[in-house]
């Protein structure tokens, strides 16, 4: 237990809880149901500082606050998700980052959050025992949720959304459900680190950290929960030994999601079954006899 | 003073249209939005720069120069990130055009430094002129001069060239220009030469007027770029010319009420209304959604 109790180790710990949170919240959206979305970091942002003013401010408890935070990121989530979601993909994608450089933009120039100097100090009441709980129930419930009825039709809609429409799936719908649910996860991890930090500031929510979380979500394997938090293990400790490094973690990343998307679109842990794969281990289930047909490269 | 802020705006706004037109001609043929575009565009401006510092060629060159390079820089990027995924989902290849830009902006700002520079002051010896009780420099009439020829080249080139001819083709129907024997790579590969090339011109520009030239000057120009290129009517020719002037115009407007400090967030503003109202732009064709 040693390990868990070194300080640096347990920012790291907390670090990677808190990206896990945020990636699956963007595994909902862009892995499992297909919309492309560039502004995560912008209701990480809105989570961040909605929680912070209310501990600052109102010094409210920290329960309140976090729900809070949460809730206004999904809240916004709806209200982005009601006009931009009947756009297709690419034009999805530019409207969220449009929609994410006016939150920036705004968080600027308003007075209540500190402008371009940012929040602080920001009580520190993130704990290791509060982020391991908040991923494990992130976790069950993304799990859950993929069982579900909801579940597959958010699949359905990323294979394809008029096949899905005319099964009955009301598409509108389901994806703003989606966008919803992945902004809350945004923001409680945005309110998790403001709370963790102690110090928030609208370049800390920009472009690249959307792309940084996106880039969790793409190695792992888009649409893959187990993947999705390998990603987000490997590129929030990858920066810590390769300090020496660090100007070229951005062309890192660039080259990242490019050859990703040529190589393996899927992701490292993309189309893999996991209680498959432990049954297969085990020997407790027998090998497909069909082969071919069920297996399909590539996101749709 | 009206006509001079317009005249700003115009001049701001024909380098947007520059920018937006390899957005509109790359997404009519291939549906993609071409993130890296705007990063192409400011290799355009330090192409210029290094022209004019170390040869002290006059502006004209610099802009060839950089019109060259980038040709070259375009078809490269398309033949390494977005040939392999033509057959994939958009989603794949709208990602790996992310990545382009990153890798290509950490690069360039890997070499230089995060730090802004300036073209040599030698570059154009800006006279004034003055007509009536209107004031324009000599840098605001070749600009909006060049930027005016390369878009009516452009209009010949894709109106009246064979190329031009299978451009056209292609963004209607791609298979079937494929099946009447157009070779889809070259035009595809022409397509992204042409575009990144106004975009480098754009980036000489740019670069003189605003006097700094950095890693980062792409992506917000770039992002603005394909606002207007939206405005327009994705797609469509005119239409990106259209939407750059009037984005140009906007935002001069927006900083001579006073409101600099919002003028980034104007773009995306009007972006996002137009999403929200007309996704097709002013210009653009319907979309239809095929089965």
């Amino acid at each position: 237990m040693d390990f868990l109790f070194n300080d640096y180790n347990a920012r790291i710990i907390i670090n990677i809880g808190i990206y896990i949170i945020m990636a699956l919240g963007l595994n909902l959206i862009t892995g499992v149901t297909g919309q492309l979305s560039l502004g995560h970091a912008a209701f990480m942002s809105i989570g961040a500082y909605t929680s912070s003013l209310l501990s600052m401010k109102l010094g409210l408890p920290f329960g309140v606050a976090l729900l809070g935070g949460s809730l206004t990121a999904a809240f916004f989530g709806v209200l982005l998700g009601f006009p931009t979601l009947r756009l297709t993909g690419d034009y999805l994608a530019m409207a969220t980052l449009g929609f994410a450089e006016i939150v920036r933009v705004i968080l600027t120039n308003l007075e209540v959050t500190g402008g371009a100097l940012g929040l602080s100090p920001i009580p520190y009441k993130t704990t290791m025992p509060l982020v391991l709980i908040s991923v494990i129930l992130i976790v069950f419930a993304m799990a859950r949720i993929e069982r579900s009825r909801f579940g597959r039709a958010l699949l359905a809609i990323r294979e394809d959304e008029i096949a899905a429409e005319t099964m009955g799936i009301n598409t509108f719908r389901y994806k703003i459900v989606a966008f919803a649910l992945g902004s809350f996860c945004a923001g409680l991890g945005g309110s998790l680190y403001a709370h963790f930090i102690t110090y928030i500031n609208p370049v800390d929510f920009g472009f690249n950290k959307s792309i940084e979380i996106l880039n969790m979500v793409v190695l792992g394997g888009m649409g893959s929960i187990p993947g999705t938090i390998l990603g987000s293990v490997v590129l929030t400790i990858a920066p810590e030994f390769l300090r020496f490094v660090e100007q070229y973690r951005m062309l890192f990343y660039g080259a990242l999601l490019v050859i990703m998307m040529i190589f393996r679109p899927n992701g490292l842990l993309g189309g893999v079954n996991f209680t498959d794969l432990v049954l297969k281990t085990f020997g407790l289930k027998k090998k497909k006899k069909v082969n071919g047909s069920s297996e399909k490269e590539g996101v749709k | 003073m009206f006509f001079e802020q317009l005249l700003n705006g115009i001049t701001v706004g024909s380098t947007y249209a520059l920018i937006a037109l390899g957005y509109t001609m790359v997404y009519g043929i291939i549906t993609l939005i071409n993130f890296a575009h705007g990063e192409i565009f400011m290799v355009g401006a330090f192409v210029g720069l290094a022209l004019t510092r170390f040869l002290n060629v006059n502006v004209f060159l610099a802009i060839l120069g950089a019109m060259a390079t980038c040709m070259l820089l375009g078809i490269v990027v398309e033949r390494i990130a977005y040939r392999p995924l033509r057959r994939s989902s958009r989603l794949s290849a709208l990602i790996s055009a992310i990545g382009v830009s990153i890798f290509i902006s950490t690069l360039v700002q890997l070499i230089r430094g995060p730090q802004t520079t300036n073209y040599p002051a030698s570059v154009i010896n800006n006279t004034v002129y003055t007509i009536g009780s209107i004031h324009i420099s000599k840098l605001q009439l070749i600009m909006i001069l060049v930027s005016a020829g390369l878009m009516i080249a452009l209009q010949l080139i894709v109106k009246y060239t064979k190329m031009g001819k299978a451009m056209r083709a292609t963004s209607q129907d791609y298979d079937a220009a494929s099946l009447m024997g157009i070779n889809i790579n070259q035009v595809i590969s022409f397509t992204f030469a042409l575009g990144s090339a106004l975009a480098a011109a754009g980036g000489v520009l740019v670069g003189i007027y605003f006097n700094a030239v950095g890693p980062f000057m792409g992506t917000s120009a770039g992002l603005k770029a394909f606002a207007a290129a939206v405005l327009g009517g994705i797609g469509s020719i005119p239409g990106a010319m259209l939407g750059g002037l009037f984005l140009g115009v906007a935002e001069i407007t927006a900083i001579a009420l006073g409101k600099s400090s919002y003028t980034d967030a104007i773009a995306f503003g009007i972006l996002f209304l137009v999403l929200l109202i007309k996704p097709t732009g002013i210009l653009g064709r319907p979309l239809q959604k095929k089965v």
